[in-house]
Formats: structure tokens, sequence, C-alpha cells
């Protein structure tokens, strides 16, 4: 159960942001709507722990707080609408047994087996993206926060990526979802939380 | 021995430079000007610094010797923080470069000192230039060091959070970054090592053979200098860049972008 209670900006932020209230089940999933600059990304940013804040977050009773930050970001983990790379080549960001333990995964997503060996500045948007979802599920996370996943694919890509989510989430994954597309909003999430200017609707 | 030149002689090196922007003016380059008010301010800041050091030599005590490295420690705390494109945000601008080039000097003059052994030990005639000329290379280094740093994280910013975001350490997700910028900061220091006698006759060499000492002998003390040169640029950039990726991480791991200017 991820917990979030009065998330905010902490004090010495920029501007006014929350605060923000939200319970998340085991496999369950909510959708984040809004226009666009909102704070949709800052509120996943906030609740991976990238973006200080206060209040309280916790995952099944244990307070973020608690924990390395690095280990709170392995269970709970952002994947953002541009994903980065920092290595040459698509294998440098994925440890040594993932593509085997991801296979399914990745066929899912249409993504050829030697896609591993390609270099990264040879990929196209549509491969990134698709390379950076299933890097975000090769630790295991517990919960997704999901900044625009499917924002750049074609429908049959689409159609991959919302599968192998929906098959992550029977397992009992959790999803945060930013999506601009009312008809995903619709097959993804069972829940919605509505922000506008920072604060909740 | 030959003579130090007199007001003769440095008139007949002026003339050269006058030749130089006379150059300048007649093919319309532009630096007739620049080049004479930087000849006139080397004229009046070296003058004014021998004069200050002849003071200092004669007072015979060890406080003001120390206060004039104190002065050229601040003036290349402050060099370092000017030379950032992109500096820390608030008094870290200065204080952290300088307070790690001063480390470092410190260490490197110790040294330096341990083995040239002058008496009494802040003989100005030892201190000053080895201070000098420490705190000049780690300067050059630790800006470089730095600059290239803060330019990097701001590039591979999408890179660094994405590591952060799968869980990564602020160590692991900034080691290439730090490993590079040091890299790039002891360039110049290990170029003067390599370079030094086959291609350029360093400087302090140059000025002893000048002052008629023996050839041997100005090699040798210039090893030494290179040597703390090395060292002391290896701590001083290896010690800010570090402390750099402190500054712009958070205990919590987050990457604070927000702490640059």
């Amino acid at each position: 159960m991820l917990r979030i209670e009065s998330l905010r900006r902490d004090r010495f932020g920029p501007f006014d942001f929350g605060p923000f209230d939200l319970a998340l089940a085991p496999g369950e999933a909510c959708a984040v709507t809004g226009p666009s600059g909102a704070g949709k990304s800052v509120l996943l940013r906030m609740i991976a722990d990238l973006d200080p804040s206060e209040g309280r977050v916790s995952l099944d009773g244990i307070d973020r707080e608690a924990m390395p930050a690095p280990l709170w970001r392995r269970q709970v983990t952002y994947l953002a609408a541009e994903p980065g790379w920092w290595a040459e080549t698509v294998a440098e960001h994925f440890s040594a047994d993932a593509p085997a333990r991801l296979d399914p995964e990745r066929m899912a997503l249409l993504l050829p087996p030697e896609v591993f060996g390609w270099p990264v500045a040879r990929l196209s948007t549509g491969e990134r993206q698709r390379l950076a979802l299933l890097r975000a599920l090769a630790g295991g996370p517990r919960v997704l926060l999901l900044d625009e996943p499917t924002a750049s694919l074609d429908p049959d890509s689409v159609r991959g990526a919302e599968a192998v989510i929906e098959a992550r989430r029977a397992a009992g994954l959790s999803v945060v979802l930013v999506s601009h597309d009312p008809a995903q909003v619709t097959r993804l999430t069972t829940r919605r939380l509505a922000v506008a200017g920072g604060r909740p609707l | 021995m030959i003579p130090s030149p007199g007001p003769l002689d440095l008139a007949l090196g002026a003339g050269f430079v006058l030749v130089n922007a006379g150059l300048s003016a007649a093919l319309g380059l532009g630096l007739a000007r620049t080049i004479l008010v930087a000849a006139c301010r080397l004229v009046a800041q070296l003058t004014l610094v021998g004069l200050v050091l002849r003071t200092v030599f004669g007072l015979g005590a060890p406080g003001p010797v120390v206060g004039v490295v104190a002065v050229m420690a601040l003036a290349a705390a402050y060099e370092i923080g000017a030379r950032q494109e992109r500096p820390l945000r608030g008094p870290w601008r200065y204080a952290l470069g300088g307070a790690v080039g001063a480390g470092a000097t410190v260490v490197a003059v110790a040294v330096g000192l341990a083995s040239l052994r002058p008496h009494p030990w802040w003989d100005p005639h030892a201190l000053i230039p080895l201070a000098g000329i420490v705190l000049g290379s780690v300067m050059s280094g630790i800006a470089i060091g730095l600059n290239g740093f803060t330019g990097a994280v701001r590039r591979e910013r999408a890179g660094i959070e994405a590591r952060l975001a799968l869980g990564a350490t602020r160590n692991e997700a900034l080691a290439p970054l730090v490993r590079s910028a040091v890299r790039a900061g002891l360039i110049p220091v290990l170029n003067q090592m390599a370079a030094a006698g086959l291609i350029t006759l360093p400087g302090m060499m140059t000025g002893q053979i000048l002052a008629g000492q023996d050839p041997q002998g100005a090699a040798a003390s210039q090893i030494l200098i290179l040597f703390l040169l090395a060292g002391a640029s290896g701590l001083g950039v290896t010690g800010a860049v570090l402390a750099a990726s402190r500054r712009l991480t958070d205990a919590r791991h987050r990457l604070r972008l927000d702490r640059l200017a």
C-alpha cells in the first residue's frame, strides 16, 4: 500500500505546491490528470523523492525517510517523459541478467532480441521510450510512476506497452499514470487525481 | 652572473611591445589599445609587487610573510570563482574552490619546505615563490575541473536523474562525470611535466639560469617544483570536484541544480 499524506513543496521551494493525499493498494492504478504545466510531473517526482518535499509518504507502513533514498526509488520508480541515458549501448543500462528475465516483456513491446547491442544514439524516440519502460520494470518496482509512457509510440506499440503494464499490475504493481490520452486513462486506471495550478481539484 | 636589467634595458623591451602595438594598428586588428593597457598594467603590478615584497623581506618577521601568502590565496579563490560559466550559488562560488585550493597548497608548500629546509622556515625567499607557483597551478586546475564538472552535470541532467530514479546512489550516478572533470583539470600540469625541458624551458628555471645559477641545480629545483605542482593539483582538483559533487546533490541523493547560479 502506497500512502501519501499532505505531500507539498518544502518551505524553501520557489512556489506553492500541494497538499496531495493518495492511497494506492497493490495492483491499483490512478491517473493524474490536468492541463500542461499543472504540476503532474512534479507530483510524480516528489513521490519518488527526486524533488524536495514535505509530508508523509510510506510504502506498506514504512516511511520513505526511514530508508535510504536509492532503496525507496528501487521500489517506487519514476519513469520520466523524456528518459535519460548514460552509456553508449543499450545493454549497459541493464544488469547482466535482465535481458533474459525480461524476454516476454521485450517481445510484447515489439523490440527485437538484438536491441540490447544497439548504440543508444541510433535509437528512435519510440524505441527509447519502450526501452526506458523495460528498464524501469527490470528492477521489479512495487510502484511505477509513469509520465506519459506512450506519448511517442505507434498504435501497435501502445497496445504492447499497455499489455505489459497491465500484466505487472495484475501481479501487484501499483501505477500512477500521467497521460493526455483519455482513452488510455480509461483503459489503464480506475481512479483519478485531478491537478490544476499545483493543487488537487 | 648577468646583472638585472636597468630602466634603459627595459625601455628596449618596451620598444618591442610598441612595435607589436604599431603592427596591430597598421593591420586594423583593434588590439593596439589592449596591448598597451596590458603592458602598462604589467609594469605597475610587478613594480608594486617588487616594492611590497622588498618591504616584507626587510621586516624579518613571519606574520607579514604569511599575510602575503594569504592575500595570494584569496586572489586565487576569486579567480577560480570568476572563471566559472555556471558557478555555485552564493558564497560557495568562491569558498569551495578557494578552501580546497588553499588546503592543497598548504600541503604542497609543507612538503617543499621540508625538502628545501630554509632557515627560518618562513624565509620569504622560499615561502613566497613556492606558495605562488603552487597556488597558480592549483588555481587553474581547479577552475578547469569545476567548470567542466558543473557544465557536464547540467548537460547530462536527464541521464543522471534516470540513474537516480532507478535507485543509483549519488556517487554512482556522478562517478563518470567526476572522473572526466578531474582528468580535464589535471591536463595542464601533466602537459607541463611532460613538456618541461623538451618543448618549454620552465619559467622558474629560465629565471634561475639568467640569474647565473648552474643549470644542473636549476633543473633539480625545477623537478622538485613540478612534483609539488602535480601533487597539489591532484589533491586540489580531486577535492574540489568531489566537494562540488556533494554540493550539487543532497543527503536524499537528489540532483540539486537549483544550487547552480
